[in-house]
């Protein structure tokens, strides 16, 4: 092994074309990478880490360009290199695993077919030794029927099975160097878990070299022997994890490690009729029950969070309380009188009450309304607001999400930021005046510190406009931050449930003790511990 | 030889459209304001061309009876006489003069066409997006019904219903209308179909939307762009079907001007090497060929390929 590193990026540059600008994205970032080492790149969306992974690769997006600098992988310079040079670097020496594995597997292709794929084209190996190898590398990413689970397809297979799927693949010609662009960011906390331990021991065994890249500190406090900080294209800071964690220098890096501490104020108790009832539902689609004999109260001015991994019921629960899902056995209950179970059925007024956000701000905004249209039809139809009065209240709306009024009210919901998206559809919400909102997963497609201040946003309007929340997650920390009471859900049945502080703090269910033990934290021997435990309890 | 000259002919024929595009690109962006004229600014040359030519049919089609020579069923000579002084392009196989003829034929054939093309779109698109949105039994019932008219050839189907309740403008117009509609249907189903699975299409219903706000402001915005493009085709599908069954003697009936009948009627001159006959066919090409410019370039603009 010799001294020189693996990969040095010097001073590069990439631009990005808006209309017939080019813009800087990365201003000048070095990165320095060992054999067998491990570096986190972190920051907020937008900040570059992406772009510079790639660039590692000497790769940009289209409509990219890398406009200076200089990157050496193992004494090759990618850039002066030529396109046959590159490409038989990539796959072979350095490969790459993207963030989500259901889009970037091909769905016509059984899993080992795209395997053997990159080893037979690179000459690395023979199909069927190929295909053992692929066998052997499931094994070791724990993957359930490792000789079988190559010959399904990807929708056979569950998300976090086609993560570590794809890690397998990009680890086929046992690479020098791997970039990990947000491989569990799309992943639930319990199988977060599977995925990071098996992504660091693959990563130790081989002594391949990483770059992994992530918004979420704590994940990258346990996968990285170094962290680099990106802000806006520019580096912010570079230091080994413990560190930088123990001690960040600088203020925005600081500001990261502050995120995490939104604290809700403890709320008075709840009393009296509840504003929200489920009580006792039990709902499917066809014959197959996704609700169990569900209950729970919602009160006035509080937030219930209902938390459980993807298929628990959580959304299920939401779709029998607006009306779109009608229940086969129990009731929804509205300040103690039944609401009619199909939304059709229901009076405007009782309409109004309860309003919705959604998870993917892209899809529940249409994308041909300008906000004004957006946000002021609610008003309209449900408070009969015309002309300068609606427009009167939809520039208060605005103003309340914290939008510029007369900057934004003619835009289309392409023309804003997703989180400004996400504060369109809370706008929405508020026009309609109702006591009690749904959020469904309305952070979960955010990065942090944009997600932080959406629930600052939430927890304000609702000490302004005595709101209640329904508030569906599947982040435990989105829970602490905001949440009152809490509903832990599990295939279908409420596990446990109560007040904040009790579900959160011992004893618990061993659901819910699974769920909060898996969420990540800063410290960087979280997970090592967490595994050790883990299978102290599994040995008995 | 020959070849060679066609070849030149219409080399001259696509640099003057270019030209023509180019220019006519000058009053357009003068005479339009704000998003229109940034739009109008980035409209390629074939665009313009294309706006060029159905504005110049628009006018000849309004302004008939002040443009055109004589009256449309004015007989003014002997038949099939040559272009010339008095009858710039000769006379028709009544006598009549063929430049009237094809002025007035632009206001019947062009007015019938948008006419039918606009029922056909108004009935179908807005039966496909009510199937799409509604679901259930009533998407199946109309499905079915649309499937089975479709089966049946096109052009048979409007020979069999206009022999059924006769043949009038108005009926030719609702029969090719009816039978155009189902596949307007079609399509516009399909695309709703992905459209009314989206987050705020349920929003839109959780609100209390009646049927048909949220078909028209939720729906169709979205749908825009592929119904546009089909528009544009339908268009000129009608526009030949009308010519068709004018020329099967089923359409327009003479001595009303059409340019379909006008082909049929002087079909003769054909064998004498006369091209007189085939200006009002040249006629539809070119409009046909001006929408679809036309068309294409709203399509690229409403699926936001911008660039």
């Amino acid at each position: 092994m010799t001294d020189a590193p693996l990969l040095e990026m010097t001073d590069i540059h990439i631009e990005g074309r808006t209309g017939d600008d080019w813009v800087p994205i990365i201003k000048g970032v070095d990165l320095t990478l060992q054999r067998g080492e491990v570096l986190g790149l972190i920051g907020e969306s937008g900040a570059g880490k992406s772009t510079l992974g790639l660039a590692a690769m000497g790769f940009t997006r289209d409509g990219c360009r890398i406009s200076g600098g200089k990157v050496m992988f193992d004494g090759i310079d990618l850039l002066a290199s030529s396109v046959g040079t590159r490409r038989d670097l990539r796959g072979s020496r350095i490969a790459y695993v993207a963030q989500s594995a259901a889009a970037s597997f091909n769905p016509a292709h059984r899993l080992i077919d795209q395997y053997t794929e990159t080893p037979v084209v690179h000459g690395v190996m023979p199909r069927a030794e190929a295909e053992a190898d692929a066998v052997e590398l499931y094994r070791r990413m724990q993957l359930p029927n490792p000789e079988e689970i190559g010959f399904r397809y990807p929708h056979q297979v569950s998300g976090g099975q086609l993560q570590r799927a794809m890690t397998a693949m990009a680890m086929a010609c046992r690479p020098d160097l791997i970039i990990f662009d947000e491989p569990t960011t799309a992943l639930d906390v319990t199988t977060q878990i599977e995925v990071l331990s098996a992504i660091r021991d693959i990563v130790a065994q081989f002594d391949t070299a990483a770059i992994y890249i992530t918004h979420d500190l704590a994940v990258v406090a346990q996968m990285a022997d170094r962290i680099k900080v990106l802000l806006r294209g520019d580096e912010v800071e570079e230091a080994p994890t413990r560190e930088m964690l123990a001690a960040p220098k600088e203020d925005y890096t600081k500001t990261l490690w502050a995120v995490r501490s939104h604290q809700r104020a403890v709320q008075p108790a709840a009393r009296g009729v509840p504003l929200v009832e489920l009580r006792g539902i039990t709902a499917g689609y066809g014959r197959v029950p996704v609700l169990k004999d569900v209950s729970f109260e919602i009160h006035k001015r509080r937030t219930v969070a209902v938390v459980g991994e993807s298929g628990s019921g959580k959304s299920t629960a939401a779709r029998v309380l607006t009306g779109l899902l009608v229940p086969s056995a129990g009731e929804v209950l509205f300040e103690g009188e039944p609401l009619p179970p199909d939304f059709r059925k229901r009076s405007r007024e009782q309409l109004r009450q309860a309003q919705m956000i959604y998870q993917s701000a892209d899809t529940s905004l249409n994308p041909k309304l300008r906000l004004r249209a957006l946000i002021g039809r609610p008003a309209q139809m449900y408070l009969g607001l015309q002309g300068a009065a609606l427009d009167e209240r939809v520039r208060h709306l605005l103003n309340l999400i914290e939008l510029e009024p007369d900057e934004y009210i003619d835009r289309l919901p392409s023309e804003l930021s997703g989180g400004q998206k996400q504060r369109v559809g809370i706008a929405r919400a508020l026009a309609a005046e109702p006591k009690f909102i749904i959020c469904d997963e309305v952070t979960s497609a955010l990065d942090q510190i944009v997600a932080e201040g959406i629930l600052n946003l939430l927890d304000r309007l609702q000490a302004e406009f005595d709101l209640a929340y329904m508030f569906i997650t599947h982040d435990i920390a989105t829970v602490r931050a905001i949440a009152d009471d809490v509903v832990v859900m599990q295939s279908g049945k409420v596990v446990e449930q109560g007040e904040k502080a009790d579900v959160l703090s011992p004893p618990h269910d061993p659901y819910t003790e699974l769920l909060l033990s898996s969420v990540p934290e800063m410290d960087p021997d979280w997970l090592t511990r967490l595994l050790k435990e883990r299978a102290d309890i599994a040995d008995g | 030889m020959t070849f060679l000259w066609i070849l030149v002919g219409l080399a001259c024929l696509g640099l003057s459209a270019v030209v023509l595009g180019w220019l006519f690109r000058f009053p357009l962006v003068a005479l339009t304001r704000g998003e229109l004229r940034r739009a109008m600014r980035g409209a390629p040359l074939m665009a313009s061309f294309g706006m060029l030519v159905i504005l110049i049919y628009a006018a000849v089609a309004l302004l008939a009876p002040v443009l055109a020579p004589y009256a449309e069923r004015e007989v003014i000579g002997a038949q099939y006489l040559p272009w010339g002084e008095g009858h710039l392009l000769g006379t028709d196989n009544l006598g009549r003069d063929m430049l009237t003829r094809l002025i007035y034929g632009a206001r019947n054939t062009v007015g019938i066409a948008l006419a039918t093309t606009a029922l056909a779109f108004s009935i179908g698109a807005l039966l496909g997006l009510w199937a799409a949105a509604v679901g259930g039994w009533v998407d199946t019932v109309l499905s079915r019904i649309v499937d089975a008219l479709m089966a049946i050839p096109a052009l048979i189907f409007s020979l069999l219903l206009l022999t059924i309740f006769g043949t009038s403008i108005i009926n030719m117009i609702l029969v090719i209308a009816a039978i155009d509609s189902t596949r307007v249907f079609r399509l516009s189903r399909s695309v709703a179909q992905g459209i009314v699975v989206m987050d705020y299409i349920e929003a839109a219903r959780l609100r209390g939307e009646t049927m048909w706000r949220l078909i028209t402001r939720e729906i169709l915005p979205n749908a825009m762009a592929p119904l546009v493009a089909e528009f544009g085709l339908r268009f000129c599908f009608v526009f030949l079907m009308i010519s068709s069954l004018s020329f099967l003697g089923l359409g327009i009936k003479p001595p009303t001007a059409d340019w379909g009948s006008m082909v049929r009627e002087n079909a003769t001159l054909i064998s004498y090497g006369d091209i007189t006959p085939l200006l009002p066919a040249g006629a539809i090409a070119l409009l046909t060929v001006a929408v679809n410019f036309v068309v294409d370039w709203q399509l690229h603009r409403a699926s936001g390929l911008k660039d």
